[in-house]
């Protein structure tokens, strides 16, 4: 782990930063992370640009409820008469703002809370710790459907809850991989030259886990897309006539027999992000660790 | 190890503890009161006086919470706002029905999981190894309603027409194959990953290569010398998807319009009817905590080194 991979390669492999490039280069090695990239890419692409091509607006009315072979119209109506190709285009970028934002935010607190863990160790890393095990209680799903019930369906506590229910889950990879690094001799000369602890850990310590990071940051972004997607589905997501891709699965199964599309469309795309995105942090989960599996090849 | 065990158990009360103060906690942000919300709208302030007498809501919330903490041990789970039945009434039958269906998943996913990841193991790298481990990948990715809808769009109603895609009273038992097909469609990949993985390790370990050695029949060495090693971590597994399904039971409860307890929590946050929501999340997360018990337990007692020290 010590000695990058393309050590011999690149000459420039001693600064920080080349470390994550060599990680994705060994990643891009593999050829489910380019199919991963190309899976996660067409979704992500047809959410940006969607709402640009779109033939109507999301609230327009263009059919009868579950119409089919409407003119004008490539896949029929949804259970309102308004068109399903426009409210399919409509309906991702929040998907990916909010998976986005929860992912982010949690991982961010996650390791910060990993790092200082690992590293101070002692009454605070017990106190740390206990407090994430009680959150690790709750499903997180359940989680969600308690505040989302209680408060009520808004943005940001969306973002907010998964953020939270993802924090302990990256805290405790963090601080295994911050114990094994302070072990290393780099972090004792810090300690001997008397840097600050803040210093110590944001410049020694964080850059060395950035390998088990970008992983957690694959794998807490596929559980986000998930989870963001079902609390659409429960009907606790994003409120109507707002269009997005789990809320849109929810309005349209009761017509799923009549108007398949209105719910194909969505699903398959959740499907092929959530592959696409799996299949990227399987990949640089091998390169990080090169281990199959977790058998060591 | 007893002493270990004994130490976990303690732990998990202690979170069972915490995850009631948060439940309570969370559901004392509610705008409104008790006593409103049962009599409705229209009833007249001297009954919601007498009713706020009789729920306490006079006392103060540290001495409403050891108050509700208390029927709680003793099974009085309080009185479902929404058709004044105790909640421990109302949530018997959706149990009952939520244990049998998931259940039924394990029973239907497990042995065909440890085949398969067995399998895998002994014909790594192979078509089958690398078919499996693509399958697995992709399966594992997919939030689980999204596979139940896919199952629906290809064997119910709308594709080949095999199965009713939605739970009815009258319905035969052929209505249980799509809600049991999605949850084991949902636990499978981890055990035959773990079960893969913990079996090629144990295939390269010394003691089988000892055995293969001195010249045993190969399935003696499985059955024997491989499989046995193989167990607990597998099991540990077994245990935390078992743990998973009582939360992920929710979503394909919902899809299903399966009356189990997921739908009675649906329903339940529908109407707002707090001791329900109290009841189902306290009940979701205590069987979370309990069976993640049961996997730290069956890993200590399944590894050697735990098991013989300071017994």
């Amino acid at each position: 782990m010590s000695a990058p991979v393309n050590a011999g390669v690149e000459p420039v492999a001693v600064v920080p930063r080349s470390r994550g490039a060599g990680l994705f280069r060994t990643a891009w090695g593999f050829g489910r992370t380019r199919v991963g990239v190309a899976l996660t890419g067409l979704v992500v692409l047809i959410a940006v640009v969607g709402p640009f091509v779109a033939p109507y607006t999301p609230t327009e009315f263009v059919a009868k409820p579950f119409e089919t072979g409407v003119d004008g119209t490539l896949f029929g109506g949804d259970n309102r008469g308004r068109d399903v190709l426009t409210r399919f285009l409509w309906g991702g970028w929040t998907l990916l703002l909010l998976a986005g934002a929860s992912a982010g935010i949690g991982v961010a607190a996650g390791t910060v809370v990993g790092v200082i863990a690992g590293y101070r160790r002692g009454w605070l890393d017990d106190v740390l710790m206990r407090v994430s095990d009680v959150l690790l209680a709750f499903p997180q799903l359940i989680a969600a459907l308690l505040v989302m019930s209680i408060i009520g369906p808004k943005v940001w506590l969306i973002v907010a809850v998964i953020a939270v229910s993802h924090m302990p889950r990256v805290a405790r990879v963090i601080r295994e991989a911050t114990r094994k690094v302070i072990e290393q001799d780099y972090v004792k000369a810090a300690e001997a030259i008397g840097l600050p602890r803040w210093r110590i850990m944001a410049v020694e310590i964080l850059p060395n886990v950035t390998s088990p990071l970008l992983v957690e940051l694959g794998l807490r972004l596929t559980y986000s897309i998930g989870v963001v997607a079902v609390l659409g589905f429960l009907g606790m997501g994003l409120q109507p006539p707002t269009a997005d891709w789990g809320l849109m699965i929810n309005e349209n199964r009761q017509g799923m027999a009549v108007q398949p599309w209105a719910v194909a469309l969505p699903v398959t795309a959740i499907a092929v992000l959530t592959i696409g995105a799996n299949l990227i942090t399987d990949g640089l989960s091998r390169a990080a660790i090169g281990i199959d599996r977790g058998v060591e090849k | 190890m007893i002493r270990l065990i004994v130490v976990r158990l303690l732990f998990g009360a202690l979170t069972l503890w915490a995850v009631s103060l948060v439940v309570f906690a969370a559901t004392q942000a509610l705008p409104g009161d008790a006593a409103q919300m049962i009599l409705g709208r229209d009833a007249t302030p001297a009954r919601v006086e007498v009713l706020r007498d009789q729920l306490n809501l006079h006392e103060p919330v540290a001495v409403q919470y050891l108050q509700w903490l208390q029927g709680l041990v003793q099974g009085d789970l309080g009185t479902s706002y929404s058709n004044r039945l105790e909640v421990t009434e109302v949530l018997a039958k959706p149990v009952l029905s939520s244990l049998t269906l998931m259940g039924l998943a394990a029973v239907a996913a497990t042995p065909v999981a440890l085949v398969v990841g067995a399998v895998s193991a002994l014909r790594r790298d192979r078509a089958f190894d690398h078919t499996s481990s693509m399958g697995t990948l992709v399966v594992a990715s997919i939030p689980e309603f999204v596979v139940g809808i896919l199952l629906i769009l290809l064997l119910g109603p709308g594709g080949l027409g095999w199965f009713p895609s939605v739970y009815s009273r009258e319905g035969g038992p052929d209505q249980w194959v799509l809600p049991v097909l999605t949850l084991a469609f949902a636990v499978a990949p981890p055990i035959i990953r773990m079960m893969r993985a913990t079996m090629i390790e144990v295939l390269e370990s010394e003691y089988v290569q000892q055995a293969r050695l001195k010249g045993v029949d190969e399935r003696a060495v499985l059955w024997r010398h491989a499989a046995p090693n193989a167990i607990g971590p597998v099991a540990q597994v077994v245990a935390l998807q078992l743990a998973w399904l009582a939360g992920g039971v929710v979503a394909i409860e919902f899809l299903f319009n399966f009356p189990g307890v997921g739908k009675v929590l649906m329903d339940a946050i529908e109407n707002r009817d707090v001791p329900l929501i109290q009841a189902v999340v306290l009940l979701i997360a205590g069987i979370y905590i309990l069976v993640n018990l049961l996997a730290d337990v069956i890993g200590l007692a399944a590894n050697p080194k735990v098991r013989v020290a300071n017994r």
